[in-house]
């Protein structure tokens, strides 16, 4: 978009600086890649209209989860029913990545066994420290492997999972 | 087309020559460094200070009798000169040596404040204060009883003073600590006129001095400041050295912050006796080498002139405000009046966070820092978890603002459709 704009900015600057400061294309073709891997349309989605958002009147447990990083927080309630998870809440704020993390794990495992749920929590963690072993499994969210190019926002993605991790604990010895 | 990009006050190009780190890309585009509250580049003067001091007279100060020690020793305290004058201080005693700001307002509140403040005092300091200038009082004050009080803003992020400052003082108000300009939104304040008002009530006056120093003529006595601290990194300088400027007899009287070497007279088994000012707020090796390069960034800034500094940075601040003005639905903070508003420009995009502005923008080779930028009770008083910050040094054009702007189209693009 704004490629040829950025050429035409910095030809104004002195010819001894000309050189270095020209832009590279294939490179700057490649960020904006990068950019629409990480920014994708199911992600702004559910960042704009998040899921499952707000809190439940009776939870088996509750969490906060914070990013002193980012300033991103999320709380979870969980409720959980005879080991599954019949019904869970979130709210919070923060960065697109934390928020629509937050709200796309709501819809995978609202009605799943509590078991089937640490196993997406592993598959989810080792997702984003790289691996690709589990994508299947992890179905729309395999979204977020985009994040991976971006490594100072990793911690964005899976702040919601660890706060579950944590909740679920919480809910077993409730 | 003229061979430099002259923006009034100062002779940029030239001047963009001498930062060998402007030379390297970023994601294949050319560096935008927009990040320079937070600390600034380094020009090849400064870098080469630091090598040759550690070719040619690295040796340890003071004690010596060596010819690399007393050169060390005179290099060193050249630079407590160089720091006296440039801030107009009336003696290069006056003048102490610490790691960074936070250092020498932490010298101040544990040195002076645990000997001076007691339960039922005040302490007053502004809710646009760096952490570094609130949270050494805040502890200051759970730890002795004293009241913090705390001096709010207005709707433009200027100090609220409509009722003066002796509405905030009484006579148990010990010290005023209070931001010369601020990091996040940008206000200068009026910092002279308010140390005139503290000394009326018998108060003292602390000025964070971080963001103003680096970036506008300051001259201590004009201000009549008690304190005044800053750190050399947000100055063309190296990290780790910081100054703590204090008036002549509050040092003499203060109790030393740090103890051991080099800070004491005579030590016997059962006492000792401090050295004289400044050494007695210097226990142990000081960052030498970084003082002395720090000395090369003082001379860099004295020959740009410290008024044609600030004045570069007006013009590319009203210019980027101007150009940040025709983006869509965009907030702005900080005040209008450029007169009061320094180097530093926040702004957050509606429905979009921070964190994914700074992402998007970095991508095409600008940096520049999201978040609460230190200054967690303002963001709280704005009702905002963070912004998005662009701040300014000498070496920065209006060109590189142009690509800002462009880049930050694509943060509307990306999530506005
Ligand atoms: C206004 C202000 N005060 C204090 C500081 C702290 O400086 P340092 O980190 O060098 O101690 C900063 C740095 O961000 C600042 O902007």
């Amino acid at each position: 978009m704004c490629l040829s704009t950025r050429l035409v900015t910095w030809a104004i600057v002195s010819t001894d600086d000309r050189r270095r400061m020209s832009s590279d294309k294939a490179e700057y073709k490649r960020q904006e890649t990068e950019l629409d891997e990480l920014y994708q349309e199911i992600i702004l989605d559910h960042y704009r209209n998040p899921r499952h958002k707000g809190r439940l009147s009776a939870p088996t447990a509750s969490e906060e989860g914070y990013n002193p990083l980012c300033g991103d927080e999320i709380i979870l309630d969980v409720e959980v029913t005879d080991g599954v998870v019949s019904d869970i809440a979130q709210r919070g704020s923060g960065c697109s990545i934390s928020q629509s993390s937050a709200s796309m794990m709501t819809e995978v495992i609202v009605g799943e066994p509590i078991a089937d749920v640490k196993g997406l929590i592993a598959s989810f963690t080792a997702m984003m420290r790289g691996s690709d072993d589990d994508l299947e499994e992890l179905g729309d969210l395999e979204a977020m492997a985009g994040v991976r190019k971006f490594p100072v926002r990793v911690k964005c993605a899976t702040l919601a999972w660890h706060t579950l991790s944590q909740a679920l604990e919480k809910a077993k010895s409730s | 087309m003229t061979t430099s990009e002259r923006i009034g006050a100062l002779d940029v190009a030239r001047i963009r020559r001498d930062f060998p780190i402007l030379d390297r890309k970023v994601y294949g585009q050319p560096l935008v460094y927009f990040d320079n509250a937070a600390t600034s580049q380094k020009p090849r003067q400064v870098i080469e200070a630091l090598t040759h001091y550690y070719e040619t007279s690295n040796a340890n100060i003071h004690r010596a009798v060596h010819l690399l020690g007393e050169e060390a020793t005179a290099e060193y305290e050249g630079v407590r000169e160089k720091v006296s004058r440039f801030i107009n201080a009336p003696s290069p005693e006056c003048i102490v040596f610490t790691r960074n700001t936070s250092e020498s307002i932490n010298l101040v509140a544990y040195a002076w404040g645990r000997a001076n403040v007691s339960a039922g005092d005040e302490i007053v300091v502004t809710v646009m204060e760096h952490h570094s200038n609130f949270v050494p009082w805040q502890q200051l004050a759970q730890e002795t009883g004293a009241k913090l009080v705390v001096i709010g803003v207005k709707e433009d992020q200027t100090l609220d003073l409509d009722d003066g400052l002796s509405s905030y003082l009484s006579e148990r108000t010990k010290i005023v600590a209070i931001t010369h300009a601020n990091n996040t939104v940008g206000t200068i304040n009026p910092v002279k006129e308010l140390a005139a008002e503290a000394h009326r009530a018998g108060a003292l006056v602390l000025v964070d001095a971080a963001q103003s120093v680096p970036h506008m003529p300051v001259d201590v006595q004009d201000l009549d400041c008690d304190f005044l601290a800053f750190s050399a990194h947000k100055m063309l300088g190296p990290t780790g050295v910081g100054v703590l400027y204090a008036r002549r007899e509050l040092l003499a009287e203060m109790p030393p912050f740090l103890t051991g070497g080099e800070m004491i007279s005579k030590v016997t088994i059962d006492e000792t006796t401090w050295n004289g000012i400044p050494a007695k707020f210097e226990a142990g090796t000081p960052n030498i080498a970084d003082v002395v390069a720090f000395g090369a960034a003082i001379d860099y800034l004295s020959d740009l002139g410290m008024q044609n500094v600030r004045e570069h940075e007006k013009e590319i601040t009203e210019y980027a405000l101007r150009r940040l003005k025709q983006l869509e639905s965009i907030t702005i903070y900080g005040p209008e009046d450029i007169d009061v508003h320094g180097g530093v420009i926040s702004f957050n995009y509606p429905g979009v966070h921070p964190h994914d502005v700074g992402t998007i923008v970095d991508r095409q080779g600008v940096a520049i820092r999201s978040g609460h930028g230190c200054n967690q009770p303002l963001m709280r008083s704005l009702d905002i978890s963070g912004v998005a910050r662009a701040s300014f040094y000498v070496y920065n054009t209006a060109a590189e603002v142009d690509v800002f702007i462009d880049a930050l189209g694509d943060v509307g693009d990306r999530f506005n459709g």
